[in-house]
């Protein structure tokens, strides 16, 4: 009898190991990610390589509804699987996509007339429609989607988007309209030099209204619950938690003929280095960002690293309600003190480069092709000046000493970076002392938004091709601007830029106008540019790495024979 | 036995009430707006979201509704994950996580009684220290170390398993030995020291004076008695298993519910903070009854005289 209590035991941990042995089966994707990839000698004979790539992803995708989608990776494959009016091609210049040509522009400008392709398709047989994109657009406005990128792209360039989005105009009186089923007419509040481009960004993607409605609250949740019009399809996705998914040709695609690759596979793998040991193994073609100095040096002049400058600039805020940071002199010194190329060269060690500006490098160029960093450079590190400067700056305070605090993100990267931003000043500016914060991203929103700080690094991505995404931040009482930060004079050439319709003339008001800002005010102090660093097999050709919206197009990749 | 039972399933529910209102107010109390890409909305783009999502309520209002969607089941959506039901994102998460702790604490509890018991019979001679040794190792070096190297020299290096992913058994091996390592070393020690006790005590010098063979008195005598404790210490231990390693999850791209735990208190994703605190304090009382219950299975003594008498 006493042994039966035993053995109820030995019962338990059999049932518990059946358990253990059922619970597998989540993914089912065996075929394409496991680690022995050849067989038998076949492979060597035929003469084509087949066209698949295993490309590891640092994330997961969090939306796969273009109207909804507000992150990098959700973009990057709604980029693939769909396209909208242009695409960007390798050299980042928008070329004609569900659009037949260039748009035809009315004479002030603010009417755009745009033909589209009679066969483009989406893949459940409709074809793409002038009204696709007017319902896309509109329920981007509708306010009960509550979409968080369509309002934010939309408001001050659409005719009407605000208004829709208030509701004081109806969703009909949105600036752009179907004239037939091929031509679609958008209608701008102001020029956009960069309209084309703008198109490209997936917000703009036209949807297939049928299949949208049909679906309803289960459109976008999975792979079968979508449709697509662009160079691949999705054919295995679980939704936003899903770890992988596969991508694969879509033979109905209007330029199929110049797609090779035939499929992707995704994986999510949140850990570097895991990645680089699966990238070894040959479980991965390409890993995902490389952030840390230790792996990336371990790569340096190997040719499977690529490396890209990102149009993503760092930069000190400092908030002028602090009355030492109203003080002129003292936001100079601070500008002036921290040596940014040992930052860049022997703290971030990733191949970032010095901020010159707050428009990034290799971001836009005017009709000519010149590069607007071209215009100036400024703030330059002068230790020297900066020591002066800070005297004099607390002489006017009546002050012999500061603390000030310096908020600052807690990735790995932000630490060692806010270390050295606090040596570099403490060291060089006699009586700061600088308390460093490091909070989660989300806290360092709500301190900033909030005013709650002295100085704090943050940081800004573009949303389209033109300096003003940059620039229009600082205007006196701008969403961005938090801190404080007004000059009459920077207003104005925002204003006058925003209505210019010529590129190059609108660079050098842009030009004036970051001048105003960095050297005559001193508002903010840039830091540095971040790099991209990637690895890539070398087998993997023409993979196409964009600044804005979908970071990788895949849709030119071709796998040659190692 | 039964009303001994009930009573603790009652108390559990009340436990769980307090620790599931606590983690609401609390969770209200962390800065920031829960939407990703809060920097780049309007004031009128925020107020449009709130009121969309109900977060315009005040807070009792928004736990009452909480707190009645929880009752039928509906744990909301996540902001993080667009539109995706807590549920889906707990069930999808479980099941790997799950896994993978069950695996480490099946083997690693084997492994470490086996460990212990052989330490306790063969004390002080080189098997004794050597277990020890182990269970040293185990407990001292995290596991996310094991992990690691696990990783490099047996997947990248040797080839003998996948690197990482999910895709099948082959996958799991080296994550449960990574994780199985503490369990191991829990078990052993204290599996040592429980038996090194019983072994010295009257009842089983008795049972040696009756004449019962060393292997009867070890497994019979001895192991049950000494069990006792070694299952107080890894019940608890098992809820932290099962609910996922953060770090093997993300070492080995597991798609395990590890990350959420930290992931949603970080980027303010309340529904999601709410359902994996559920889940966690759901486990953990529930494991705790089944502990007291096994504790009637192992040990007679306890089951008779349950909560109430002596």
């Amino acid at each position: 009898m006493k042994n039966s209590k035993f053995s109820l035991l030995v019962v338990l941990t059999l049932v518990l190991s059946l358990f253990l042995t059922a619970c597998y089966g989540g993914n089912k994707n065996e075929s394409s990610t496991t680690p022995k990839d050849n067989g038998n000698g076949e492979k060597a004979e035929t003469p084509s390589v087949p066209q698949e790539l295993k490309v590891f992803e640092s994330a997961e995708l969090p939306s796969m509804d273009s109207v909804m989608a507000e992150d990098a990776a959700s973009f990057e494959i709604i980029n693939n699987v769909n396209e909208g009016l242009y695409r960007l091609d390798k050299d980042q210049q928008a070329i004609p996509a569900v659009a037949s040509e260039d748009p035809a522009e009315s004479e002030d400008k603010l009417t755009y007339t745009i033909k589209l392709k009679d066969n483009a398709k989406w893949t459940n047989g409709d074809p793409v429609t002038a009204n696709d994109f007017v319902f896309a657009w509109q329920r981007a406005l509708d306010p009960k989607t509550a979409s968080p990128y369509g309002p934010y792209m939309m408001i001050g360039k659409i005719a009407n988007a605000d208004k829709v989005y208030d509701q004081s105009a109806k969703p009909e009186e949105l600036g752009v309209k179907a004239i037939d089923d091929h031509t679609l007419e958008v209608k701008l509040v102001k020029p956009i030099t960069y309209f084309k481009e703008l198109m490209a960004f997936p917000s703009f993607y036209p949807q297939n209204k049928k299949f949208v409605e049909e679906k309803g609250d289960k459109f976008g949740t999975n792979a079968e619950n979508l449709v697509f019009n662009g160079p691949f399809k999705m054919t295995d996705w679980g939704g936003p938690t899903a770890s992988s998914w596969k991508l694969e040709k879509n033979a109905d695609y209007w330029d199929a003929a110049n797609v090779k690759l035939e499929t992707i596979q995704f994986n999510v793998s949140k850990d570097p280095q895991a990645s680089v040991n699966a990238f070894e193994s040959g479980e991965a073609d390409k890993t995902p960002k490389l952030a840390t100095a230790a792996i990336i040096s371990q790569y340096e002049n190997d040719d499977q690293m690529e490396r890209f400058l990102e149009p993503s600039v760092w930069w000190i805020k400092m908030n002028q309600k602090n009355p030492a940071l109203k003080n002129e002199n003292i936001r100079r010194a601070i500008a002036l003190a921290v040596d940014r190329k040992a930052l860049v060269d022997d703290v971030l060690q990733n191949g970032s480069i010095i901020a010159d500006g707050i428009v990034p490098k290799e971001f836009a160029a005017d009709d000519s092709g010149k590069d607007f960093r071209e215009t100036g450079k400024y703030l330059e590190t002068n230790k020297e000046e900066a020591k002066k400067l800070w005297a004099q700056g607390l002489k006017e305070l009546g002050e012999s000493k500061l603390n000030l605090g310096y908020v600052s993100q807690d990735t790995e990267t932000a630490k060692l970076e806010a270390s050295f931003v606090k040596e570099q000043l403490e060291t060089t500016l006699e009586g700061l002392t600088i308390e460093v914060k490091s909070v989660p991203f989300k806290i360092r929103l709500d301190l900033e938004d909030k005013m709650d700080y002295d100085l704090l690094n943050g940081g800004w991505g573009p949303d389209y091709q033109n300096p003003m995404t940059y620039m229009d931040l600082w205007i006196t009482d701008g969403a961005q601007n938090k801190m404080a930060y007004s000059n009459p004079k920077f207003d104005d050439l925002i204003k006058q830029a925003d209505k210019e319709t010529d590129l190059n003339k609108q660079f050098e008001i842009f030009a004036q106008a970051e001048k105003v800002l960095l050297e005559e005010d001193v508002a903010l102090s840039p830091l540095y540019q971040r790099s991209v660093n990637v690895l890539v097999k070398e087998k993997v050709k023409g993979l196409v790495h964009h600044n804005i919206g979908g970071e990788y197009s895949y849709q030119w990749v071709t796998i040659e024979g190692e | 036995m039964t009303k001994y039972i009930l009573q603790r399933i009652v108390y559990m529910i009340i436990t769980l009430f307090i620790v599931v209102s606590a983690t609401f107010f609390l969770m209200k109390l962390i800065p920031g707006s829960p939407f990703n890409s809060a920097e780049k909305l309007s004031e009128a783009q925020l107020q449009i979201m709130n009121e969309k999502y109900g977060l315009n309520d005040p807070v009792p209002v928004q736990y009452v509704k909480y707190m009645g969607g929880m009752l039928k089941g509906d744990l909301g959506t996540s902001f993080q994950f667009n539109n995706t039901p807590v549920t889906t994102i707990l069930a999808d998460g479980i099941g790997p996580s799950a896994t993978l702790g069950l695996q480490a604490m099946f083997f690693g509890t084997i492994i470490g009684i086996f460990l212990g018991v052989i330490a306790a019979l063969k004390q002080n001679t080189w098997i004794d220290y050597g277990s020890t040794f182990l269970a040293v190792v185990g407990k001292s070096i995290p596991s996310f170390v094991f992990a690691a190297l696990l990783q490099y020299y047996i997947a990248r290096e040797l080839g003998w398993f996948p690197v990482m992913l999910w895709n099948g058994p082959e996958y799991s091996v080296l994550p449960t030995v990574a994780l199985a390592m503490f369990p191991i070393s829990i078990a052993a020690r204290f599996m040592r020291t429980e038996m090194i006790d019983v072994l010295n005590s009257d009842y089983i010098t008795l049972a040696k004076a009756k004449g019962a063979s060393s292997f009867q008195i070890s497994m019979k005598h001895a192991l049950r008695n000494a069990l006792i404790p070694v299952v107080t210490v890894l019940a608890p231990l098992a809820v932290g298993l099962m609910t996922g390693s953060l770090v093997i999850e993300k070492i080995f791209g597991i798609p395990g519910i590890g990350e959420q735990f930290v992931k949603s208190i970080v980027t303010n994703d309340y529904p999601v903070i709410m359902g994996t605190s559920i889940l966690f304090a759901t486990l953990f009382v529930v494991v705790i009854l089944l502990v007291d219950i096994l504790y009637g299975v192992i040990d007679p003594r306890i089951r008779v005289s349950g909560g109430s008498s002596k």
